[in-house]
């Protein structure tokens, strides 16, 4: 497996995930298996919209949009590109930065840990170096 | 590196299992019931329904006067009187003395999850936490009345309320105030309800949301020994 494979499966859980929280949140699902209940304080919380917009539904756009990159840069035609490795450690680190917003959140200002959250956090988190890897990998081949 | 043509193929087969399993997963867990989605409107209502009960109250019985509130959880204005006036109320006319406050259950039928919050409220009573859920309902309300299982997010408001939710689960599917929430509505109408909030204070009905300083103001025109700051 290449790390760009990993990189679609990273992102496919990370769908995964966040539809499953975005599915809870529009009342789809009704409850998480969350087990301490800070699902449910997060999810219900003010925070879990960003100018508006529900952040489970940030999340799993997000995540969308990764995989089909990841999906995209996997084609034979883009192996040696760089601008699909950029694009995703862009995207991934602007991702990144977002979830440790977020972080930031449920610990000091709403007082409760999401632990899907946490499984998301550390999902893109997993993506971001996956794709640092992968563009030094491909600026060493390409130089 | 992008693999092979066939190791990217069983790299699409590998997706694609992955992608099957984790729809059919949420596919799963958004079909399994929830335990009761609606309370019935047409209850026959018994003599047990409300042998003993006679609406959520708050302070004493010896009140110089009662408020008796008539109200609808899915009702915009409802939780506006609850999340900006009551606290008032509770605070400064019952916490006095001056007031009892009673908690009717009014339940228009045009909203979807009136009557099961009702009976969500009525099962938090039973451990004695109706009035920790019932401000816990109405503060959510943006939220639950516009969910396709509003009873899932009534369990979770009830499990943060500190409710043993094994008793609860019970509750709920029994419906057994399902009477008892009919009875109140009938009370209601009786008595020339037709909106809510509806507030009975003494013999007459104030329709709409009414201000703490409008309660406050029929309060001491009731009972002006003491009147209220």
């Amino acid at each position: 497996m290449t790390l760009r494979m990993g990189a679609a499966l990273v992102a496919l859980a990370g769908v995964l995930v966040s539809a499953y929280l975005w599915l809870y949140k529009v009342g789809v699902i009704g409850t998480l298996a969350c087990g301490s209940g800070g699902c449910e304080t997060v999810q219900l919380s003010p925070y879990s919209r960003f100018l508006g917009i529900e952040v489970a539904l940030i999340g799993l756009l997000g995540y969308v949009g990764l995989l089909g990159l990841a999906l995209l840069s996997l084609q034979p035609r883009f192996a040696a590109a760089r601008w699909p490795v950029t694009a995703l450690a862009v995207l991934s680190g602007a991702g990144l930065v977002f979830t440790l917003y977020l972080k930031y959140l449920e610990l000091f200002v709403i007082g409760a840990i999401c632990r899907w959250c946490v499984v998301s956090a550390v999902l893109i988190a997993l993506f971001f170096l996956i794709s640092l890897l992968e563009y030094r990998r491909v600026r060493r081949v390409t130089a | 590196m992008a693999g092979s043509r066939e190791s990217l193929n069983r790299f699409y087969v590998l997706i694609g299992a992955v992608l099957v399993v984790g729809v059919g997963a949420l596919v799963w867990m958004s079909s399994r019931p929830e335990g009761p989605t609606s309370v019935p409107v047409a209850t026959a209502i018994q003599p047990a329904d409300t042998a003993g009960f006679a609406g959520y109250a708050l302070g004493p019985e010896s009140a110089p006067v009662t408020i008796v509130e008539f109200a609808d959880y899915q009702c915009p204005a409802c939780q506006s009187f609850e999340m900006v006036e009551f606290p008032y109320v509770r605070e400064r006319l019952v916490q006095s003395g001056r007031v009892r406050f009673v908690y009717k259950d009014f339940p228009l039928n045009q909203h979807q999850w009136s009557r099961l919050a009702s009976h969500a409220a009525a099962c938090a009573n039973d451990q004695g936490k109706f009035w920790e859920l019932h401000e816990a309902i109405y503060r959510t309300q943006p939220e639950w009345s516009v969910a396709r299982n509003a009873g899932a997010r009534f369990r979770e408001l009830a499990q943060q309320a500190g409710v043993d939710l094994a008793a609860y689960d019970a509750c709920m599917s029994s419906l057994r105030y399902a009477g008892r929430i009919s009875a109140m509505a009938a009370e209601g109408i009786r008595l020339g309800v037709g909106s809510t909030p509806t507030f009975l204070i003494g013999n007459r009905l104030y329709t709409g949301v009414q201000s703490y300083d409008r309660l406050r103001a029929l309060v001491d025109s009731l009972s002006p020994a003491a009147p209220t700051p």
